[in-house]
Parts: C-alpha cells; sequence; structure tokens
C-alpha cells in the first residue's frame, strides 16, 4: 500500500467521486434491502410466524393458493395418519373487511386476514394481553398491526355483507400480517363464517372445509401417497409464500433492481479503474523498470481498490441506516442485518471483480517504455 | 576529474571483478523487411567508479544501449554481465530482480511519481525490495543532501524544478547501491548551465559510489565530464 495510500491521498478529488458514487450506491442498497425485508414482513410474517413446515393445497390450485385452495376434513385426517407426518391440522384463510361496531374507533374501517385454525393446534396464537381462542362465539385474536389501528381487546367488529360479529378477546405483541393486512386469529367455526360468508347455522358440507392442511414433515419424508391420495400437493413453508398475493412480484421486482445496481456499480467501478490505470501507465512502466515485480504493483492496485470500495460503502451504509430508521413505520420498511451486510458486501465483492479487471491491464504494460526514446 | 577507482565501491563484493560488461551485443527490432538493427556488434566494458559517455544523434541506438545494459530487452545476440552476473542468462523475473538490486537508472526528465514526496521517491526501491529499514531511511537522508535537495525532502514533483527533478531521480537510482548506473538524457530538460551542474553531479557520484554509470545524450557539450567518451552512429559503438 505504499504507493496505493500516497496515491489516494494525491488524486483524493477524483477517487471521492467514484466513491461518492458507491457510497450512493450504497445508501439505494440499504434502502431497498430495508423495503424488500419491510415489503416481506406485509406480505407473509403471518406465514411465517406459524409453527409448520409445509402446507398441502387442493392440487387443481396452482397459484394464488390460499384464496384458491379448499380442503376437506378426510383430507387432514388421511395427512395425520400417514407416515412421516408429525402433524396435520386444517388451516383456513380469508380476507375480510369489517367495521369496528362497539369501541372506542366506532365506524372505523378495518381489513382482516383471518388465520382459522383450531383453539387447541398449536397455529393458534399465545395472546400477549386478553385470552385465546375458544370454539366458537366469534372471538377472534388480532396482531399488533390491526391493534396500532384503534382496535382494543373487548371491541366488536361486524363483517361487512355477512353481518358476523366477531368480539376481540385477545391481543398478540408481533406485528404479523398477510398480504399487507394485520392477521386476525380465529377458530375454525369463525372462520368459516367469514370465509363463507354466511351468519347463522354452516351447511353441514362448509363444516367440514378449510383452506389448506397445516403441516409438520419429518425431515425428507416421502408423502407422494398421501398427496395422491387426497388429491392436494404439499408446499415447503418458504413456496407458500409464492402463494401469498403479490409476494413473488414484490420480492422479484425488489431483486431485479438490487441485481441492476450491483452490475451498475460493478461497471462504474471498473469503468473508473480502467481509466486510472491507463492514465497510471507510464508510472507503472517506471515501476517494472525499477525492478517491481508484477505482484506487487498488482497488489498494491487492488489494495487501493478494496480500501476506496470499504470506505464508500461503509460511508453509503451508515447514511442508508439513519434515512432508514427514519422510514420505518412511514413504509414497509423493516432493517435485516444480513440483508444488509449482504448487500454492503455484494457491493464490496463485485466492486473489486470489476476493478480487478481493470487493473489486469497492469500485467501487459512493457517497462522498456520508461525509457526516453520509445515514449 | 580524479581518476576514476575502484576503491570508492561501498559495496565492492556485489560489483565483482567488473561493472558491466557487453560482449558483441546485437538487437534487431521488427521483423522481415520492417527489421531494423539498432545495435550492431556492440561491445562495451565499465569498471566501477567510471563514467562513460555515449553520443550520437537520435535513433542511433543509444536507447536501446541503455535496454539491453539495464536488463529492460534481451538483446538478439551476445552477452551482457552486470557484477559478475550474467544477465543474458536470467529468466524474466530473475533479470526483474536483477535491475531491482543491480541497476540504477535515471531517466529522460527523472521520471518521478506524481504523489511521492522527494524522501518517499527515495524509500520506493527498497520498498518494493522488502528492504525499507532505519538503514534505508538514514541513506535517502544522506543522498538527498548529497544531491542538495535537503530543503526539497517532503516537496513533490510538480513543485520540484527541472534540476531539482534530475536530482531526485539520481538519488533514487543510487538509494539500492547499484553496481550500474544508467543514465538517459539527463540535460534534455535543463539549460546549459544546469546541465553542466547535472553531469558534475552524475560524476561526482559516480566515483563516490563506485558505480560503473553509462550515460547517453545527444549534447556533445557536457561529455568533458565524463571519463571516456564514446559515439553512437547506426548501432555501432566506437
Amino acid at each position: 500500500m505504499f504507493l496505493a495510500l500516497r496515491d489516494l491521498r494525491f488524486a483524493r478529488g477524483r477517487f471521492a467521486l467514484m466513491g461518492a458514487v458507491v457510497a450512493l450506491i450504497a445508501v439505494l442498497g440499504v434502502l431497498l434491502s430495508g423495503l424488500a425485508s419491510g415489503l416481506a414482513d406485509a406480505g407473509i410474517s403471518g406465514l411465517r410466524a406459524l409453527p409448520v413446515t409445509h402446507m398441502a393445497f387442493d392440487e387443481k390450485a396452482t397459484s394464488e393458493q390460499f384464496s384458491r385452495s379448499t380442503v376437506e376434513q378426510e383430507d387432514w385426517e388421511a395427512w395425520a395418519g400417514a407416515p412421516g407426518v408429525e402433524r396435520a391440522e386444517p388451516f383456513g384463510n380469508t380476507l375480510v373487511n369489517a367495521q369496528v361496531t362497539q369501541g372506542e374507533e366506532k365506524g372505523e374501517q378495518v381489513n382482516l386476514a383471518v388465520f382459522g385454525m383450531a383453539p387447541d393446534s398449536p397455529l393458534a396464537p399465545s395472546p400477549a394481553e386478553g385470552k385465546g381462542l375458544k370454539d366458537g362465539g366469534g372471538g377472534i385474536v388480532i396482531s399488533q398491526e390491526i391493534a396500532d389501528l384503534g382496535v382494543r381487546v373487548g371491541d366488536v367488529l361486524t363483517a361487512d355483507k355477512s353481518e358476523v360479529r366477531l368480539t376481540v378477546t385477545g391481543l398478540v405483541d408481533d406485528t404479523v400480517s398477510y398480504g399487507h393486512i394485520g392477521v386476525a386469529y380465529a377458530d375454525l367455526d369463525t372462520w368459516r363464517h367469514l370465509h363463507y360468508g354466511l351468519p347463522g347455522e354452516l351447511p353441514e358440507a362448509a363444516q367440514r372445509q378449510a383452506t389448506a392442511v397445516a403441516l409438520t414433515l419429518e425431515d425428507g419424508a416421502d408423502v407422494t401417497a398421501v398427496e395422491k391420495a387426497t388429491g392436494t400437493r404439499a408446499d415447503d413453508k418458504e413456496t407458500t409464500y409464492g402463494a401469498s398475493p403479490g409476494y413473488t412480484a414484490e420480492s422479484s421486482t425488489m431483486a431485479l433492481i438490487k441485481g441492476f445496481l450491483y452490475a451498475i456499480s460493478a461497471l462504474v467501478v471498473g469503468a473508473f479503474f480502467t481509466v486510472w490505470t491507463v492514465q497510471r501507465k507510464p508510472e507503472i512502466a517506471l515501476l517494472k523498470a525499477l525492478g517491481a515485480p508484477t505482484r506487487y504493483i498488482l497488489r498494491d492496485a487492488l489494495a487501493q481498490v478494496v480500501a476506496v470500495l470499504v470506505v464508500a460503502t461503509a460511508a453509503g451504509t451508515a447514511v442508508g441506516l439513519a434515512l432508514g430508521s427514519a422510514m420505518i413505520g412511514k413504509a414497509p420498511f423493516s432493517l435485516s442485518p444480513p440483508a444488509i451486510a449482504t448487500s454492503a458486501g455484494l457491493l464490496i465483492g463485485l466492486g473489486t471483480v470489476g476493478a480487478a479487471v481493470a487493473v489486469r491491464r497492469i500485467t501487459a504494460v512493457d517497462p522498456l517504455t520508461a525509457l526516453g526514446a520509445t515514449r | 576529474m580524479t581518476t576514476p577507482s575502484t576503491d570508492h565501491r561501498t559495496a565492492p563484493d556485489a560489483a565483482g571483478p567488473d561493472g558491466l560488461r557487453l560482449r558483441d551485443v546485437c538487437l534487431t527490432l521488427g521483423d522481415g523487411d520492417t527489421a531494423v538493427t539498432a545495435l550492431d556488434h556492440v561491445d562495451l566494458t565499465v569498471a566501477p567508479g567510471e563514467f562513460v559517455a555515449v553520443v550520437g544523434p537520435s535513433g542511433s541506438g543509444k536507447s536501446s544501449l541503455l535496454a539491453v545494459a539495464g536488463g529492460l530487452q534481451r538483446p538478439t545476440s551476445g552477452t551482457v554481465h552486470i557484477a559478475g552476473t550474467e544477465l543474458t542468462a536470467l529468466s524474466d523475473k530473475e533479470r526483474t530482480a536483477a535491475r531491482r538490486r543491480h541497476i540504477g537508472f535515471v531517466f529522460q526528465q527523472s521520471n518521478l511519481l506524481a504523489s511521492l514526496t522527494v524522501r518517499e521517491q527515495l524509500l520506493l526501491p527498497l520498498h518494493i525490495d522488502g528492504r525499507l529499514d532505519a538503514a534505508a531511511r538514514a541513506r535517502a537522508d544522506e543522498l538527498i543532501e548529497a544531491v542538495g535537495l535537503a530543503h526539497r525532502t517532503g516537496s513533490r514533483p510538480h513543485q520540484l524544478s527541472g534540476g531539482e527533478r534530475q536530482r531526485a531521480g539520481l538519488a533514487r537510482a543510487l538509494m539500492t547501491s547499484p553496481a550500474v548506473l544508467l543514465v538517459d538524457e539527463p540535460t534534455s530538460a535543463l539549460d546549459r548551465v544546469r546541465s553542466a551542474e547535472a553531469v558534475r553531479l552524475i560524476a561526482e557520484q559516480t566515483h563516490r559510489h563506485g558505480t560503473a554509470t553509462v550515460m547517453v545524450t545527444h549534447d556533445t557539450a557536457i561529455m568533458d565530464a565524463a571519463d571516456r567518451v564514446h559515439e553512437m552512429v547506426d548501432g555501432r559503438l566506437s
């Protein structure tokens, strides 16, 4: 780094400009990561929180399974009895509009992502405040997301159209949502009333249905037989995220933007160091004439690249974190340290690759050009 | 001018029996119809502490002589010995190491690195060789003093005059106690008075450090400081 550091100081204006570009990209990287994890949280944190490994959907539903799939009682019973299956239980999922009809925020419109489950199942929430689920009676446990709208334990909500009355019996601590809507947990009977939009007694057939079979499978369990017998297909948990509305589109858009960002950054860094290396050609020839091995010059140049990238990325990440902290709560935004570290690492790594291609030119410089006559 | 003598070498064993010896060296550049004979059966021996000037018009092969003597270019035929080592028998890697340890170059217009101070210019060759220690720093200060740049130690090339740059380049070339000092057109950027001073300094340092020094120039006015003068015409040395 004998020369690298002195060159950095001497040409600080030029390096500062390039560093600023990398730093701005790092800021954008943090904000995009935050937005991506925020969107993921808003889209699937409800599913992520469920203690399951797989979900089995009606095999006829190939997309948006959570709204299109229906499974029957025989299905979850068959799953529960199949080898390799630790646990299988019905899971209901439906989106409902409701209005607060009793409580402080009376008249307030509330959207609910209702998760239906047996009150004694491990899927059922353990509320931080109030009571958990019980069969019948229209009780729901709301997540923090809905509480943020002003809904309190003891409030009564009335579902639009069906006029099903829901009493908030409990509140969970977590902010869990599904499809950008706060999750409300309900017992299966209440869920079915909401799902079919029917108050009063449910028809016989409806009482035996759910959206999917929530599964806990043993590692490597072969479930093809039970899938075939029940006409269902088990997807692992991560795959089911794609079945939630908008999730795939959101996450692939984010991935695309980030990919382009890293590519642009690598190209900018590569272009800068190409120009820089070409400009340094006479000095490189001189170094070689003085007896510097190519390895010495390459190491010096790469150390310079990494120093610039690390400083610029660190500065940009710090600014991004400051901006991001201010955005939390105002946008679907959450700062996940592993995602930010990955983003910064990629920026430095790909930038180094871009610059490495550029500084490779050092190997081709002929020390002979240091002599006047051939210059 | 004092008599050239081998007694002044700081590291006599490094120089071996002779400083620089070129035997029957030919260099052909290009091939086929465009081939040019840059060096035509050149013989040259320079003893440690001897200052040899090679004059000739541009295109006469002077720079080729330096390139071959300094291990920057392999001759087409013939041998080059430096401090008892046959340079022409070495691999590219070994030649680079030989340049680093045994050869000092003073390039045209001195060729300093823009971002380094005068002192750092001198320390660089030893950093490259992994020998940057207290002794090296002391030697750098000594040489800066010797070439009269003590007041310029912390200056960068753009703050120096042409003559000062030339002196810094000379001091840098002497840092590694080279057996051979090769000087390329030292006066091309200097006026008459400064040229004479620069060449006098080269002669003085040659005698003090016992380097086998070859200076190529087209400036016939500065030759009288040399111990010996050769003329180069069309690749032939006389």
